[in-house]
């Protein structure tokens, strides 16, 4: 990588993201806001340090459920979304019922989560799922079921079966695909996670911020979301990295 | 001109007989071909010229076994086609190159779906791999082995297509338009390859194209298909000694034989 690269690359973001802090800084004191409505990156970061080992271990927390629910979204999304791609038929069955599922807002379900689960890890892990499975089997569906013809002909030409075609080309055709879902789905089963935080733990980021509003500890609410932000941040590089190593080819590198 | 050898018809390559195929497309019905005779022998290269959209690429297709006649019977190696065949090879208009597999893996990917090299593909890999290299390079593709499709000019990938259609040695190469999308120089570099491709490996040879002057270079029989309902409508033998050469392409008997098909193609154009 060259200089310019590596600047384009790391030192550009950071830039941006101090420039950021320093407006909000330099805003909060121009127009002299309170910090328990808006408290300067400078306070967030005295908060971030002086909770950093509670803040740790909810964040491990937040961080566990997250996962949890992420795997268990890219398995399941997987195989459906091979499904739904491979059969017209169980595509036209399904979709209306996954689109359906989808507008429902997961805050809502999360009650209904913990009537059946109790509070904490469980209902955290399955709304992270919940939120996030959709997008892949989309993203899959849509890669098989925009299969080339002419692809699936080499193969049939050679006497090859559905499943021999499945392997060989709709597998390969759809890792970009999985990819760039991956990234969204990350980010959204945060979102999930948290979410169930708030309503119904007592552990986690989510239940973190929630305890601490309450106690009008708004610096350390604002600590709590940068933490998320930058958990997510860093699931996405994550992400992106494995999709440049493995699906290099659909970007021509 | 060769001699006709009809008397033994289990040895005809592919073999014809009164085929139809009707496309039924929501209400509409569509005839691609319409009572088709065609006999070839084993290692004849026969070119099928016509104009585009007259079912060429359908007749490819039965020979095949990608698609089913809705009447008539298609033969090859005398026995009636009843599904895909490994004793084909096909190219493409499109090389259809997979993106995401190297030069080598493409040619290598026959082998790991045609029996019996799917068995020992993983034993023999090696002596594999070497023959597709060596394969690679009777078309001067050598150094291109490890790089990708994209990084590949249409004719380096047209090659590759090629090598990947030889690699199982199938007994007949079906070519759909193979060089249709490439420039004339490169064209006819491509020609030259096919045909000593061809000769090397003794295979019998169904071209299509719209490319008369390509039909007649390559080939030693020339059908002509009229228009839709594509039907053979005539059959012209080539009789030239092979190898031949470009030059081959401005002789008096290449030029004699190219107008008397052409005039023949504009009537049957006319006829419509």
């Amino acid at each position: 990588m060259t200089g310019r690269e590596r600047f384009v690359n790391y030192g550009l973001p950071a830039l941006t993201l101090l420039v950021l802090f320093l407006l909000w800084e330099g805003g909060v004191y121009a127009f002299k806001l309170p910090r328990f409505i808006l408290p300067a990156p400078s306070v967030v970061a005295q908060s971030l340090w002086q909770w950093r080992n509670a803040i740790w271990s909810h964040a491990l927390q937040t961080l566990y459920t997250t996962l949890a629910g992420f795997g268990v979204a890219v398995g399941f999304g997987l195989v459906l979304g091979w499904i739904v791609g491979f059969s017209p038929l169980v595509y036209k069955a399904l979709y209306p019922v996954l689109i359906g599922f989808n507008s429902i807002p997961k805050v809502a379900i999360v009650p209904v989560l913990v009537i059946w689960f109790g509070i904490g890890t469980v209902p955290a892990v399955l709304t992270a799922f919940l939120i996030s499975f959709f997008p892949i089997v989309v993203n899959v569906a849509t890669g098989l079921a925009t299969l080339e013809p002419e692809l699936q002909d080499v193969l049939r030409s050679l006497g090859a079966g559905k499943l021999q075609i499945f392997r060989k080309v709709g597998l390969p055709r759809t890792l970009p695909y999985f990819f760039a879902s991956m990234k969204v789905a990350v980010t959204l089963a945060f979102v999930g996670s948290v979410i169930s935080e708030t309503v119904a733990s007592n552990r986690g980021v989510g239940y973190l911020m929630i305890a601490a509003s309450s106690r009008f500890d708004v610096p350390l609410v604002f600590a709590g979301l940068l933490v998320i932000a930058a958990l997510g941040v860093v699931l996405y590089a994550a992400f992106a990295v494995l999709e440049g190593r493995l699906t290099s080819w659909a970007y021509r590198r | 001109m060769a001699p006709e050898t009809k008397t033994d018809l289990s040895a005809l390559a592919v073999e014809f007989r009164d085929v139809s195929l009707t496309y039924v497309a929501r209400d509409r019905c569509t005839v691609a071909l319409e009572n088709v005779h065609l006999a070839v022998r084993p290692s004849e290269f026969v070119a099928i010229v016509g104009p585009s959209g007259c079912g060429k690429t359908t007749f490819l297709k039965l020979t095949s076994g990608l698609l089913r006649p809705s009447g008539g019977e298609v033969w090859v190696e005398g026995r009636p086609v009843r599904g895909p065949l490994k004793i084909v090879g096909m190219a493409f208009q499109n090389p259809t190159l997979l993106p995401w597999r190297t030069t080598l893996e493409n040619v290598l990917l026959p082998l790991e779906i045609v029996q019996p090299h799917r068995q020992q593909y993983r034993r023999g890999r090696a002596a594999y791999r070497a023959k597709a290299l060596e394969l690679l390079r009777s078309v001067g593709l050598d150094g291109f082995a490890d790089r990708h499709p994209w990084q590949l000019s249409g004719g380096m990938q047209q090659r590759a297509s090629l090598c990947r259609a030889l690699i199982h040695e199938p007994d007949i190469l079906l070519l759909d338009e193979p060089f249709g999308a490439l420039d004339a120089f490169t064209r006819e570099e491509l020609w030259l390859v096919l045909q000593r491709l061809a000769a090397d490996r003794g295979c019998t040879v169904i071209l299509v194209t719209h490319d008369l002057r390509e039909a007649i270079f390559l080939a030693d029989t020339v059908y002509v298909m009229s228009r839709r309902p594509g039907k053979l409508v005539a059959q012209w033998e080539v009789g030239f000694p092979r190898p031949r050469e470009l030059a081959d392409c401005f002789t008096e008997g290449f030029l004699e034989l190219f107008q008397g098909i052409r005039s023949q193609i504009g009537e049957v154009r006319e006829a419509l």
